[in-house]
């Protein structure tokens, strides 16, 4: 992979982050050498090897429909950086999400 | 935008898949215990989980699976026996986690259909890609606050079922079907209350244009936020529409996000495809993953409610009624159940349907009740038919007298209630014949005319007859009777 700045640029427009050019340098040689070190696990032939996806055999771990927990309007907000008596308050987005 | 010419529109097929996401009726959310319940006070119904508070780790709820399957069954699909759940990340404020639990290479269910009725009014099938379990986000309000966005979590982790269609619908009429069918569905089904308002139902709607006798389908737009089967269907017809002119000015579609202004009835860009999202999809390895045992698909399955369709072919092909009343009967679950009940108490299908169409939806209409709460039984209707059949009661006595005094007093049987009442109708011969000979002895001169050839005048002895009687001579005997008078 091509660590370059338009790569940064695209992680950082996905982490929503923002970055000066002396960072973004710092930024690259870091990720070259996680990527070298990726890369050195990729020589192990793994062909015909199934992804091992959970550490855990156990399978259906499930829980009952029914409420256990709620936490409370003020609970709930307590921890936001801004709120009112009602909601959590972001900056304003226009367009986009889900 | 210019209105383009019938027959420019005519030499282009629409090509349509519909993206439908359902709320589940559960009591829970998908991956943590908090409430599900629509209405509540913003940010009441939350846990750490849904806030994405560090250190907790999500449970799944069981009922989610059981639902998923139920659906999967309706629609004749595939159940995936072994699957695991995956991260879809993005970052926005109605998702505190920065992924939604999805899943992704291993739906629960695959290849299943659902048929609707085409313009035409004959049999579509519609293919099912998928259907996949997800966690819907919270809920974003841009307009309450001039420099905030407000976000209310109560609807974060709730569970959805995402049912994908195959890009085979090809008209308008087939998009509403295939919605208002789905919509059925979930409600046959109880897995989903089916409220477009209320948002428990939505619908994305990926809406391309071809030449007709194209091989290959156009570039596509995916339009979103549409809140009514109704606006479905203007969405898409404007975006077909759009996508027309293009074509026809020699330009070519981007690919992309377009969302749907109700109130213009027009649909503008909400990303192209350069901002389109990089999810970057991977494992859960919080959630274990799920295997499907024969078992789980069985206790399901017994428990199944008859469906729509299902119905529907039973009452035109069995019960012998038209297309027009099955599909007026099926509409709504618990209207189809008291006719089925209805049915099991009487052979008289057609009067049954005509007594729950008419009489009855009448008066769940204009009182506001639901059938649930209707007051009289399908039993005590069928005993109202049967005295009807039997000539007790003529069928003006029966909605007239009868039906309204069997609304005031549950539980009473129709017979019961003509009895007290006097209501019944005399079919004794020779007392009808005496009333018949009074009513034609009132009219010397009209019984001459109708021995004249004024057969019309039948209807008038019949008046005099019906009220001497006090309404209460059976009408055909009556008539009959009449005839041989005169005959005479």
């Amino acid at each position: 992979m091509n660590v370059d700045d338009k790569l940064i640029d695209r992680l950082s427009n996905l982490s929503k982050l923002e970055f000066g050019t002396e960072e973004k340098e710092r930024i690259k040689s870091d990720l070259v050498k996680m990527l070298d070190f990726v890369a050195a696990l990729q020589e192990v032939d793994t062909d015909g090897v199934e992804p091992l996806i959970y550490v855990n055999p156990e399978v259906n771990v499930y829980r009952a429909d029914e409420v256990t927990e709620s936490l409370d309007q003020k609970e709930a907000l307590k921890n936001a950086p801004d709120h009112d008596s009602f909601y959590f308050k972001v900056p304003k987005v226009v367009s986009g999400g889900e | 935008m210019i209105e383009e010419r019938k027959e420019i529109l005519d030499k282009y097929q629409l090509v349509v898949g519909l993206e439908v996401h359902a709320q589940q009726l559960t009591k829970s959310k998908a991956y943590a215990g908090d409430k599900n319940e629509y209405g509540s006070l913003p940010n009441s119904n939350t846990s750490p989980l849904t806030l994405g508070h560090p250190g907790t780790l999500p449970r799944f709820n069981r009922k989610v699976v059981d639902y998923a399957i139920r659906i999967g069954l309706a629609t004749g699909c595939e159940l995936t026996r072994e699957m695991n759940f995956a991260r879809k990340n993005y970052f926005y404020a109605d998702l505190p986690k920065g992924y939604q639990i999805t899943q992704d290479t291993t739906p629960i269910c695959t290849g299943g259909e659902v048929y609707v009725k085409d313009e035409n009014g004959q049999d579509k099938r519609i293919g099912i890609t998928r259907i996949h379990i997800e966690e819907d986000a919270g809920k974003s309000i841009h307009d309450q606050d001039p420099y905030n966005t407000l976000v209310d979590l109560n609807r974060a982790g709730v569970p959805l079922l995402e049912i994908v269609s195959e890009p085979d619908i090809r008209s308008l009429e087939e998009a509403y079907n295939y919605l208002a069918e789905i919509r059925r569905l979930v409600r046959y089904l109880d897995i989903c209350d089916g409220n477009m308002e209320e948002g428990s139902l939505r619908c994305d709607a990926n809406v391309s244009v071809m030449l007709k006798g194209a091989t290959e389908f156009g570039n596509r737009c995916e339009v979103k936020n549409m809140n009514s089967l109704r606006n479905v269907q203007r969405a898409i017809e404007h975006e077909m529409k759009r996508q027309i002119h293009i074509l026809e000015n020699g330009g070519k579609i981007d690919q992309e996000t377009r969302s749907f202004d109700a109130i213009t009835g027009t649909t503008f860009t909400l990303r192209s495809k350069e901002d389109a999202h990089d999810y970057r999809y991977f494992p859960e390895p919080d959630l274990q993953p799920l295997v499907l045992h024969d078992q789980d698909i069985e206790t399901v399955k017994k428990a199944m409610p008859p469906l729509p369709r299902e119905l529907y072919n039973k009452y035109t092909e069995k019960l012998g009624l038209s297309e027009y009343d099955a599909n007026v009967l099926i509409d709504s679950k618990p209207i189809a159940l008291y006719f089925e009940e209805l049915t099991a108490h009487t052979k008289n299908y057609k009067a049954a349907a005509n007594w729950v169409m008419g009489e009855i939806k009448s008066y769940l209409n204009q009182t506001a009740t639901s059938i649930e709460k209707f007051p009289i039984k399908p039993t005590e209707m069928a005993g109202l038919i049967a005295i009807i059949d039997e000539d007790l009661i003529s069928n003006s006595i029966a909605t007239q007298q009868v039906f309204p005094k069997m609304l005031e007093n549950p539980g009473r049987s129709a017979k019961e209630i003509a009895e007290s009442e006097n209501l019944l109708q005399q079919s004794d011969d020779t007392w009808l014949k005496g009333i018949a000979e009074e009513a034609l002895a009132a009219f010397p001169d009209k019984v001459q005319a109708y021995k004249n050839g004024n057969k019309g005048l039948l209807g008038l002895f019949m008046g005099e007859i019906m009220k001497k009687s006090d309404r209460k001579a059976n009408p055909k005997m009556a008539s009959e009777i009449l005839r041989k008078l005169l005959e005479e």
